[in-house]
């Protein structure tokens, strides 16, 4: 008998522990987390409205049909009421039942319509800050207009990531709180959508198009999200990470920001030539960020979607093609054109690409060399 | 009995032909009805298999069981093969059973395009299957992983799958076009003398109304996967920004076939609902005109309130008010028709059986799905339900209850008529129960999912939302197990054992119309002299 418990009762009691462990280490919600703004705050609002209005309609319905299904059976010995459709209720419910259901939906639709406007309508203000979000393939591009400040946003792997993994990036998109900021959405490849539940609003980044949304942040904090638009293999990989900070420590951040790109600047426009060791290291770091995702950090890619760059008739044949492939993208397929990166970053990206992974091509690109190619 | 009697008996009152010719050129309503059944039926397992995968990969975090790009193809497959494989088919098969039966034809009007549009749903399933199979093989390319709403640019990324799929969804449409064409004919052309059109069974009315839908909708996705084809091989820029073509079109092209597409799939159900209800109350259907009415009141708003699938998109405040008032006017005509039914239940004397259990569920978790269905209609909110699970968890809340479990009811209804035995009613209500709970413990805790911030279609999630998928997918086994004793209840039915009761011309005590008028089974060809209706 005790044996046979344990059959069941084992796997029961291992579910319950895991649920519990879970609880342990993950804040696990049942609602949207606590707005960040005031906007946010109205759509919270209008989401709490709708959803007191539909559980106080479903509980009349269960009520109703309860109460029914109780007294109203045969084995009660209780009588059909044969003629109950041609009482005045029965002529006249398809007149009373409308009407009420139109009091309710106007109530929705009134409270909702006075929020849709404040959150469609970006202010037309002149200092309003701009931020372009571009989605790619599997990764989020944040250009600060007004700043001139690009930041690429990344997931980071499980090991660096841990208990955040899939909910954590390398570069976050740091916004200053007391500001109107406005979000102009695209996309470099297929659709994908920004969402983070804190800011309250999705938008579509879709080719071609550029939507826009916007929201002025009251609190300082670290805000998770990820894509909410089906963009293929990896659309699980793309997080995105805000961190709400005070207007002092943005124009900080700002600045860093701005010196880290004047120093990546002048080393790229140095006529230095680079030794191949110096190009593998740096290609290497690169190609992991930006490259692996798609063909590996292997170089076995993932076939037949992502091909293998090992032993590859691109990356071990002539340079011209391969420089070509990685300046233009390749059309119909994930690969996108690379050309925003500077010639030193593509020099060390394939030069590494032709040294590694068994792919002893022995070639060195320099920068150079990729100038004369664009 | 005279000698020309003899012979005209001898001419028309053959029985069944025999053999693999009785199915392959039948011409027959029940026969191609019984077809369409067994059809959903294998597409329902199918269908049914993929869902558990995905389940099953979602059990925990991390990637264990299958590659993200075979589990996009499994999103995409287990929507296609449950709406054009299962819920289509099903419903089609019992109105080639029931139409003629309940308005005393002899047949459907036009019997060989019956045969045609049954006999292209294995061609069109076979393609779907290849679409599946083929980037298996050397060279087949990459896998659909677009979900069914094969969007582009995404979908013009996809290898020859896409192509496969492309030409399933063209022989689809076909087949659902052919069928609602004779569906349509049959009604307005067959009706029994006196069977005015406000006489007629609720069942056939929501298929008409259906038939209409399919044949104004279903030409319009054509025509997009079309262009979506031309875009592939053809080099022209529909869809593409970069050739001047405009991506979200697409978008708006299918959903003017996808929204309708939900009452095409719902208004069959609402039909079985409209007898199985007013059967085991044992008192008419409450408001037969309003029901009219709210069905087509459904239909025509369904039409025009299709880009409620797309308030991201960045529409302008003009159409996302007008979209957003339109989806919640909805909730008028669809609370009437809900209210119809708890009002046919109202002082009736109610049994029961596993229709009428269906019956109830459906009016209870339907009317959930609908009032998650007016919260998702709100623009601002809809910024967050947007692509999360909660989207997920309300539209099953909507198709479950809405259109397989009525699907479930009218089997289980007619399942008597059809084969002349009565199911085991024990085994029925334990089906009813296993299935229902199962079905909730799966989709209710997605909602709490979607609003903590899951994105659907996903295959890797955050530890933060593990607990509700651990739940979520053991109610998925529990509720995919389930249909195994669906199909044995339905194979022992069909087989009638000795343990079955018989069932009489009239399988439930209160049951009302034609079709129970002849006997059960029903003979090979049935109202051959028409009935006079008063």
């Amino acid at each position: 008998m005790c044996f046979k418990c344990n059959y069941i009762i084992k796997p029961l009691l291992l579910i319950l522990g895991m649920v519990q462990l879970g609880t342990a280490h993950a804040e696990f919600g049942v609602n949207f987390p606590e707005p960040a703004g005031e906007l946010a705050q109205n759509i919270f609002d209008i989401h709490m409205l709708t959803m007191s209005i539909a559980t106080i309609l479903l509980i009349i319905v269960f009520a109703i049909v309860i109460y029914s299904i109780y007294y109203h059976r045969k084995s009660r010995g209780y009588q059909a009421d044969q003629n109950f459709h041609n009482t005045w209720f029965g002529h006249w419910s398809w007149v009373i039942v409308p009407v009420l259901v139109l009091g309710v939906d106007f109530t929705i639709a009134n409270n909702a319509n006075t929020v849709l406007k404040t959150v469609w309508e970006v202010p037309k203000e002149k200092d309003i800050m701009d931020l372009k979000v571009t989605g790619h393939q599997w990764w989020w591009e944040f250009d600060y207009l007004d700043h001139g400040v690009k930041v690429e946003s990344r997931a980071l792997t499980k090991e660096q990531s841990g208990d955040l993994y899939l909910r954590d990036v390398d570069n976050r998109l740091v916004l200053p709180t007391g500001k109107k900021i406005r979000f102009l959405h695209t996309s470099a490849d297929v659709n994908h959508a920004f969402w983070v539940p804190e800011l309250a609003f999705k938008k579509d980044a879709i080719p071609g198009y550029v939507t826009e949304t916007w929201i002025e942040l009251d609190r300082e904090g670290v805000f998770r999200g990820q894509c909410a638009e089906l963009c293929g293999t990896w659309h699980s990989r793309m997080p995105i990470v805000v961190e709400s900070v005070s207007p002092e420590r943005f124009a900080q951040w700002v600045d860093e920001q701005n010196a880290i790109k004047v120093a990546a600047a002048a080393e790229a426009s140095s006529s230095k030539t680079w030794s191949k060791d110096e190009l593998i290291a740096k290609g290497e770091e690169l190609y992991n960020t930006k490259c692996a995702a798609c063909h590996q950090i292997t170089g076995t890619g993932l076939p037949p979607a992502f091909p293998p760059l090992k032993g590859s008739a691109i990356a071990t044949g002539p340079i011209a093609g391969h420089l070509k492939i990685v300046l233009n993208g390749k059309e119909g397929t994930a690969m996108q054109s690379w050309s925003s990166l500077n010639d030193l970053e593509i020099a060390a990206i394939i030069t590494y690409e032709r040294n590694a992974w068994g792919n002893d091509t022995g070639d060195v690109i320099q920068p150079a060399d990729v100038k004369s190619a664009r | 009995m005279s000698t020309t009697t003899m012979t005209h008996d001898e001419a028309h009152h053959h029985g069944a032909p025999t053999g693999w010719k009785r199915w392959l050129y039948s011409t027959n309503h029940k026969d191609i009805g019984t077809l369409y059944l067994l059809f959903a039926l294998v597409m329902l397992f199918l269908g049914g298999a993929s869902a558990m995968m995905i389940r099953a990969e979602l059990f925990m975090p991390g990637i264990q069981l299958i590659d993200p790009d075979l589990y996009n193809n499994l999103v995409t497959n287990h929507a296609l093969l449950m709406i054009f494989g299962a819920v289509m088919p099903a419903a089609a098969g019992l109105a080639n059973w029931m139409i003629p039966l309940m308005i005393g034809a002899p047949d459907m009007a036009l019997p060989r395009m019956n045969n045609l549009s049954f006999w292209i749903l294995p061609a069109a399933a076979t393609m779907l299957i290849l679409s599946f199979v083929v980037p298996f093989f050397p060279g087949g390319g990459t896998q659909i992983n677009t979900g069914w709403t094969i969007y582009p640019p995404l979908s013009v990324q996809v290898g020859m799958s896409m192509d496969f799929l492309i030409f399933a969804i063209h022989l689809l449409g076909v087949s659902s076009v052919l069928a609602s064409i004779n569906i349509i004919v049959t009604l307005l052309n067959m009706r029994a003398p006196g069977m005015t059109l406000m006489k007629m069974p609720m069942f056939c009315w929501t298929w008409l109304v259906t038939a209409f839908l399919l044949i104004l909708v279903v030409p319009v996705l054509a025509g997009g996967v079309t262009m979506l084809l031309f875009d592939r091989h053809f080099g022209t820029s529909f869809f593409d920004a970069a050739g001047g073509g405009d991506p979200v079109l697409f978008q708006h092209l299918f959903w003017f076939f996808g929204h309708p597409e939900v009452y095409i799939l719902l208004l069959p159900s609402i039909g079985v609902l409209s007898h199985v209800i007013p059967t085991f109350a044992r008192k008419p259907l409450f408001g037969y005109r309003s029901m009219v009415g709210a069905m087509l009141a459904v239909a025509t708003i369904g039409m025009v309130v299709w880009a409620h699938h797309q308030y991201t998109i960045g529409m302008s405040l003009g159409a996302v008010t007008y979209f957003m008032v339109g989806t919640i006017l909805i909730s008028i005509p669809v609370g009437l028709m809900v209210f119809n039914f708890i009002a046919t239940m109202w002082r009736g004397a109610m049994t029961f059986e596993t229709p009428m259990l269906f019956a109830v569920g459906i009016i209870l978790m339907f009317t959930f799905g609908g009032l998650s269905g007016v919260m998702l209609a709100v623009v601002p909110a809809d910024m967050q339900y947007h692509d999360s699970m909660f989207v997920v968890a309300h539209f099953h809340y909507v198709l479950m209850p809405g259109a397989v479990f009525g699907l479930f009811a009218g089997v289980f209804y007619w399942l008597p008529k059809w084969t002349g035995n009565m199911y085991d009613e024990r085994l029925g209500k334990l089906f009813f129960w296993i299935n229902v709970i199962g079905f909730n413990i799966t989709f209710f805790p997605q909602h709490f999912l979607g609003l903590a911030g899951m994105p659907r279609r996903i295959i890797d999630y955050n530890v933060m939302f593990t607990e509700f998928n651990v739940l979520s997918s053991i109610g998925a086994m529990i509720f995919g197990l389930s249909h195994l004793l669906f199909l044995y209840i339905v194979i022992q039915t069909i087989r009638g054992g000795k343990s079955l009761k018989r069932s009489g011309a009239k399988s439930w005590e209160g049951a009302k119309g034609l079709e129970w008028e002849v006997d059960s089974p029903p003979a090979f060809h049935t109202w051959e002299t028409a009935p006079q209706i008063k």
